[in-house]
């Protein structure tokens, strides 16, 4: 099968630290690769890469190459475009201050679509399938920034949705998630990998576990290992520092 | 056991002296705030009640509609007052668009470099340059070197290169106070940056952008310095009521002159016209700095997270 992205010695540095130091790995088609390591690891430096948003922090370099459905993405000069191929999720929800309609409509509305049906349809998908559309249908016009954390985390991911992205980068989704909601996103992602390919980081080892098709085990910079998820949460993987970290007995 | 609990229970609630000295001492510094603050308010209400004690005799409607009369000695303002709303407006709407455009450019787009560097080293410290140099600066390049004479528009735009800087602040101050994260996540969504500034950034700072130039009026309004030599005069008679006696290229009175004039160059005056001169400049200055403040207030009620 051939890869969707396919990440080749991509080494990356901010300023004098390296955060990557030459990985290499490919993501296929309608798989949730999962992504674990402890922090500093380089995940979200990672992620930030394949949509391009590390060239909003001033002094990053980067060498190797990223390619999506094999074109190199730093050779897009429609860099907006390439964005609205992925969706991410950071750690920490951002309501826009706009209203819970217009946050989900925003992205669309950059593209230009403006027909009011069309919007009411896009809206009320991706807020279904964030698991948020039951909690806010009587309330679309009302402030995405007053929802609580959770909420708004699904309000995130809504909007992550909303420009019907290839892939879906997930950055450590549940850190402001009560456990409940995480296990309603979970099954949300389970039926959204029919649609696309999902890149979800976590510091949860056993929802990679739950989740993952294959998992990544990162350490400072360096990609240890990846494999099938069954392999990585074997008693044999092939690095001991991965059995070690996936059993918690780390460092 | 149970006795031992009670005890430290009832310890609790025993003001131990560490506890009660820092209560006085917190209630000292609360009261010498207070009164700080009531030393502040008293000068400004003593200076305005004088004031219009003073002014009283002559305040009408016809002392703001008619021109100084007698060699200045009698009549009303209306001539320097309409030169001030001219000056200011004018001055303004030079210095508004281009400082918030400058800001929103040095805060949205511009890098982290010498260039940015240099131009914010620049900004703030034109803001604290005298008012003198900036009329110095206006007489060499807009009444000589652009060759506008002295003129309302020579004036004017001295005073929006004295403004300008303190706009651009105020301005980077309000572009600032919207979270980084609402633009990283409007990035994330494929927005571009000028996409992200008008439907996020902007729509969340214009009040605090329009608080900022508002109170610029108070500044503009003020200052004889740099309208003295680049258009403003002591004495000008134009239409009496008619708003657009002025032409941008004449020459025009100032109430911030005026005063000055007619307090110290001319004798013999009504004792009542420099304090109603004084109390129609600092009236206008209070009231355009009051509507800042119902901008601020409407803002605070209406933010978005
Ligand atoms: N903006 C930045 N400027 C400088 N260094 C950075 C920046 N962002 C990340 N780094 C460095 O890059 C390395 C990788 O960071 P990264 O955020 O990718 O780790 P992570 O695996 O996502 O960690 P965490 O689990 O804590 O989120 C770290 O050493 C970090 O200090
Ligand atoms: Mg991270």
């Amino acid at each position: 099968m051939k890869p969707v992205i396919e990440v080749s010695d991509l080494k990356v540095f901010y300023e004098d630290t390296q955060a990557l130091n030459g990985i290499s790995l490919d993501v296929y088609p309608n798989e949730i690769l999962g992504i674990i390591g402890p922090a500093q690891s380089g995940k979200t430096t990672l992620l930030k890469v394949i949509n391009r948003t590390l060239e909003f922090t001033q002094g990053t370099s980067l060498e190797g190459t990223v390619k999506l459905d094999g074109v190199d993405i730093n050779s897009i000069s429609d860099v907006h475009g390439l964005r609205k191929r992925i969706g991410m999720v950071l750690p920490l929800p951002v309501g826009l201050p706009l209203s819970i309609y217009d946050n989900v409509a925003f992205a669309p509305r950059t593209s230009g679509l403006r027909n009011k049906s069309e919007l009411d349809e896009i809206v009320e998908r991706c807020l279904q399938q964030a698991a948020l559309w039951d909690e806010v249908k009587d309330r679309l016009d009302s402030l995405g920034t007053k929802l609580s954390g959770g909420q708004q985390q699904r309000l995130t991911i809504a909007r992550a949705l909303s420009h019907k992205p290839e892939i879906l980068c997930l950055d450590e989704f549940s850190i402001a998630v009560d456990p409940i909601t995480t296990m309603r996103i979970e099954d949300v992602l389970k039926t959204l990998k029919e649609e696309m390919t999902i890149l979800l980081v976590t510091n949860l080892v056993q929802q990679a576990k739950r989740l993952a098709n294959r998992t990544a085990f990162m350490l400072n910079g360096d990609l240890i290992e990846i494999d099938e998820t069954d392999v990585i949460f074997s008693d044999n993987p092939t690095s001991q520092s991965t059995y070690d970290y996936v059993n918690g007995n780390f460092g | 056991m149970n006795s031992t609990t009670e005890i430290s229970a009832q310890d609790m609630f025993t003001e131990t002296a560490v506890g009660k000295q820092n209560r006085y001492i917190e209630n000292a510094v609360k009261i010498f705030f207070l009164i700080m603050t009531c030393l502040m308010i008293l000068p400004l209400l003593l200076i305005i009640g004088y004031l219009f004690y003073k002014a009283l005799p002559v305040l009408s409607l016809d002392f703001l509609f008619t021109n100084p009369q007698d060699n200045m000695r009698a009549g009303g303002i209306w001539a320097p007052f309409l030169g001030t709303i001219y000056l200011v407006v004018v001055s303004l709407l030079v210095a508004a668009p281009i400082g918030v455009f400058a800001a929103v450019y040095l805060n949205e787009y511009a890098r982290d470099n010498w260039f940015t560097r240099i131009v914010n080293l620049a900004v703030v410290n034109l803001a604290g340059v005298p008012s003198i140099v900036h009329a110095l600066f206006g007489v060499g390049a807009f009444v000589l070197f652009a060759g506008l004479g002295e003129s309302i528009l020579a004036a004017s735009l001295t005073l929006a290169i004295m403004t300008l800087p303190v706009i651009i602040a105020s301005t980077t101050e309000a572009l600032k106070a919207v979270p980084m994260a609402f633009r990283e996540a409007c990035w994330n969504l494929g927005a571009t940056r000028w996409q992200t500034i008008r439907r996020i950034v902007l729509p969340n700072s214009i009040s605090g952008i329009l608080t900022g130039v508002i109170l610029q009026v108070s500044r503009a309004a003020g200052e004889t310095a740099p309208i003295m030599f680049t258009g403003a005069v002591f004495y000008k008679a134009i239409a009496e009521g008619d708003i657009f006696a002025y032409n941008i290229t004449d020459q025009c009175m100032a109430l911030s002159l005026h005063l000055y004039t007619i307090s110290t160059q001319v004798p013999d005056v009504t004792e009542g016209i420099p304090y109603g001169t004084a109390i129609v400049l600092v009236g206008s200055v209070l009231l355009v700095n009051a509507a800042a403040i119902v901008l601020r207030v409407y803002l605070r009620t209406r933010k978005k997270w």
